[in-house]
């Protein structure tokens, strides 16, 4: 537990802000069909991130109790 | 040391919490994210920990002499319940409930099949303690 971990927590949340606020901007300009698009690739960036942690448990756990 | 780390574990997760509260509003999607990420981050805390334990049963272990093989089968039967109770609450978490429980009895079923050359080797022992005239 280090000061990483929170802060990737208040990456992914700011991120999630920032793109819903996209959204909502590129909405008020009847852009939606972008809107959808930074949306889309907001999820991508953050599943990357949170992809990269579940294998770093996964290998942990392999290590542990699977093959020792 | 270990009163600090909890300290932290619980301070990390209220942060998470009030983050996927905040964010739930706008995106669910990213609340999702920061709930398994907080998940996946203190599981990540514990398995150090639980290394420890591991280091003192298996020492245990080699002292009293236990075969090799039923320590290894119940840290893979541990493993996999961990593995499977995880991945059954981030899908429930999701709100697939269905699969979260189908996740669950295939790691029931996994488990059942680790247990197999134990099982194995206790009813080997049974037949073995009875007399021979009985069993024939």
């Amino acid at each position: 537990m280090s000061s990483f971990e929170i802060g990737t927590i208040f990456q992914i949340a700011g991120l999630g802000i920032i793109i819903a606020i996209f959204a909502a901007v590129l909405k008020q300009m009847n852009r939606e069909d972008y809107a959808h698009w930074v949306t889309l690739a907001g999820v991508v960036i953050i599943l990357f991130m949170v992809i990269r942690a579940l294998a770093d448990l996964f290998q942990e756990i392999k290590s542990m109790f699977l093959f020792q | 040391m270990i009163q600090l780390d909890i300290i932290q574990i619980v301070g990390f997760g209220l942060a998470a919490a009030i983050l996927a509260l905040i964010v739930k509003e706008y995106k669910p999607v990213f609340a999702f994210f920061i709930v398994a990420f907080a998940g996946i981050v203190l599981f990540l805390v514990v398995i150090g920990k639980i290394g420890l334990i591991i280091n003192v049963v298996s020492d245990l272990a080699n002292r009293s002499g236990i075969p090799d093989i039923y320590l290894k089968t119940i840290l893979k039967i541990i493993g996999i319940a961990y593995v499977a109770e995880f991945g059954a609450q981030m899908v429930r978490d999701a709100g697939q409930e269905s699969i979260a429980s189908k996740i669950e009895f295939a790691g029931k079923v996994l488990i059942l099949v680790m247990a197999i050359p134990i099982i194995n080797i206790v009813v080997e022992t049974l037949l073995s303690l009875i007399p021979a005239g009985m069993s024939g």
